[in-house]
């Protein structure tokens, strides 16, 4: 078990024709994702990293039956691509592009919601399951299998994570990556949510940064209705007010979005929170 | 990208939202031209908030307390920011004051409509003090915001009759501007009741900087420091921050980790630099510039884990132009082999742990001094 993808998962690249959309196509195949199919409007016919293209995401679908998208195509492009591969209803979307007008998040989790399919970012580095499935651009020398189940709003620094568990014998079943903009799909609640009910995941990495408060909402949730341990980290305990630190989302907002907040609501919610992320492998042990 | 209140104002009275028009000076002798009935009111433009309290709101009688209080307000710095423009506006007679904004509702994922009977004060304020005082409406982004969602919202404020009417013209309004222009806030506070109709006091909006490239016409203000502004022009996500350990590292969250952890072991980063996912040599090499040219910094601390980023070509960075100051480098991931290799012909030893190496850096920023 895994949680989002499994290693039946069939998976259409959209933007494959670009640079990074036929470099991280070859990472995912080394990784072991069966990835059967790509798209790029008007290049319908060719091939990218060994796999067929698809002028329409329909097309893609009949053809290879893809299951789940992931999408390298420039920020004024991405809203129609989700939408599109909402209509096929792929499951999860993975959205790795960087700078989506928030405007048009907004309109496509929405669609995603209503047609009951959910997107996963944008502008994170997407999901990875050792040894079944990676979708998206984590790099695959970090993983190993196990129990552990990692959440993160950041990129390098699930990276980061990832590895210092790897290196200290704790596998994951998988790592997500929910992106750094102010509104995404997946919220740390939902993921959360998903490795509780998952028997293969025995504990959960929470990573969390400064903004908004989805943190906040997550260690309600934990607090009600988990049982697996929890260790928390949160970024951006020195960043001052007002500032956005790299991440569209990461920024403070009046007396909105604190790390100080965070850390509180989760502590009270059980969750043993670090105040390093070299911390997590140690804390983590003394809890299984 | 926020937008100056005279900048705002002009958008919001394109979309017939009532506003004083008043002129915009850079001078106090500009006040002689003016065509505007006393008393006046000389409003500091200024990206920061809280110029009223910072002095920078003043009303004026007459055109020598006009003359005064421009030639002050234009020589004021208001959190940093040198007031160079001033809105001159006629004062208007006001009585009740109302809030209005619409913005991006992160935990709710849509746009949402706030009002509030409550205006001319914070609204953080009044959610915290009297939450019954404010009416939201969430926004289905396939349904939109029409005219009833407006009156509706009126009539929640309390408004009836024609002020109900003109409030919803206001509303809906605000609403297409949001929608229209991108906005990431669009906010009227106060709204207030002048004579017998509602007038826009002040003017918000902040437009999403992912979005510029569909408004093209719009003025292009900057909030940066000149180092910020240097920064941007090479793709390059820098903060200026008041301590003396420079930072660079890749990725977002790392690098927010890693202000924290020179915090934790007791040092002050002098910035955020986030040298972005798959950096080249040239990118690096432009973020130590950055970063270096800042006064009082004594160390630099070079932070990297590298996914797409590739260790080797950080390495030739740094060392090709080493930095005057003690530095710390830590490097792990792709290409960790032949980056250190790099590093260690040009005589600088790389660390894998970050603990260890945010130690050293907040000791060698320590003995620099």
């Amino acid at each position: 078990m895994a949680i989002l993808v499994n290693e039946h998962t069939r998976v259409l690249i959209q933007g494959i024709t670009g640079y990074q959309g036929e470099f991280h196509t070859r990472r995912m195949l080394e990784f072991g994702t069966r990835v059967v199919a790509g798209m790029t409007p008007g290049k319908g016919g060719q091939t990218a990293a060994g796999v067929p293209v698809f002028d329409t995401v329909a097309e893609a679908v009949a053809q290879t039956g893809a299951s789940a998208s992931c999408i390298f195509v420039p920020a004024r492009l991405a809203k129609d691509a989700a939408l599109e591969a909402i209509a096929s209803r792929l499951d999860p979307i993975v959205i790795i592009t960087e700078h989506i007008p928030v405007h048009d998040s907004i309109e496509m989790v929405a669609a995603a919601r209503a047609a009951g399919v959910r997107i996963v970012g944008p502008n994170g580095p997407g999901v990875a399951s050792p040894e079944r499935c990676k979708i998206g651009i984590m790099p695959n020398l970090l993983f190993s299998p196990g129990g552990v189940g990692l959440v993160s709003r950041s990129g390098t620094l699930t990276y980061e994570i990832v590895a210092g568990l790897t290196r200290a014998g704790l596998g994951q079943s998988t790592a997500v990556g929910l992106g750094g903009d102010p509104v995404v799909g997946l919220t740390f609640q939902e993921a959360v949510a998903l490795f509780a009910d998952d028997p293969e995941t025995q504990a959960i990495v929470l990573v969390g940064e400064i903004g908004g408060s989805a943190e906040e909402e997550a260690a309600r949730f934990i607090k009600a209705s988990v049982r697996k341990p929890v260790v928390g980290y949160i970024a951006g305990r020195t960043a001052p007010p007002g500032k956005r630190m790299g991440h569209a989302g990461a920024v403070i907002s009046g007396s909105e979005g604190t790390a100080q907040a965070k850390i509180e609501a989760l502590e009270a919610a059980g969750v043993s929170v670090v105040s390093l992320p070299g911390r997590v492998p140690e804390v983590l042990r003394g809890l299984l | 990208m926020k937008l100056h209140e005279y900048q705002a104002k002009e958008i919001f009275a394109s979309y017939g939202i009532p506003i004083r028009k008043g002129a915009v000076i850079e001078r106090p002798e500009q006040l002689d031209g003016l065509e505007i009935p006393y008393p006046l009111v000389l409003k500091a433009q200024v990206l920061v908030g809280g110029r009223g309290k910072a002095g920078g709101i003043k009303m004026a009688r007459t055109p020598d307390e006009a003359q005064e209080s421009a030639a002050q307000i234009l020589g004021m710095t208001i959190k940093g920011e040198a007031v160079r423009r001033l809105l001159v506006v006629e004062a208007a007679e006001i009585g009740a004051e109302y809030y209005l904004a619409f913005t991006v509702d992160r935990a709710a994922r849509r746009l949402v409509a706030i009002a509030s009977a409550a205006g001319g004060i914070d609204i953080e304020d009044v959610a915290r003090t009297t939450p019954e005082k404010i009416v939201k409406h969430h926004v289905d982004p396939t349904a939109g915001f029409h005219p009833y969602n407006a009156r509706e919202m009126g009539r929640a404020v309390g408004f009836g009759g024609k002020h109900l009417l003109q409030f919803a013209a206001i509303a809906h309004g605000l609403w297409r501007i949001c929608a229209e222009m991108d906005a990431e806030l669009a906010e009227i506070n106060p709204l207030a009741m002048a004579g017998d109709s509602l007038l826009a006091i002040d003017a918000k909006l902040i437009i999403d900087d992912n979005a510029t490239f569909r408004h093209v016409g719009l003025p292009r203000n900057e909030e940066l420091t000149e180092l910020e502004a240097a920064a941007k022009s090479q793709d390059l996500s820098y903060v200026e921050l008041d301590g003396d350990v420079a930072i660079i590292g890749n990725g977002a969250g790392l690098v927010m980790s890693t202000l924290d952890m020179i915090a934790h072991f007791g040092g002050r980063p002098a910035n955020f630099l986030d040298v972005g996912g798959g950096a080249t040599t040239e990118n690096m090499a432009q973020a130590m510039s950055i970063v270096l040219r800042k006064s009082g910094v004594r160390a630099l601390f070079v932070n990297i884990f590298g996914g797409i980023t590739r260790c080797d070509d950080i390495a030739r960075a740094i060392a090709a132009q080493p930095p005057a100051v003690p530095m710390v480098v830590r490097l792990t991931g792709t290409n960790e082999e032949e980056g250190r290799a790099i590093l260690e012909d040009a005589g600088i030893h790389a660390l894998t742990d970050p603990e260890s190496a945010a130690q050293e850096a907040v000791q060698l920023a320590a003995g620099a001094q």
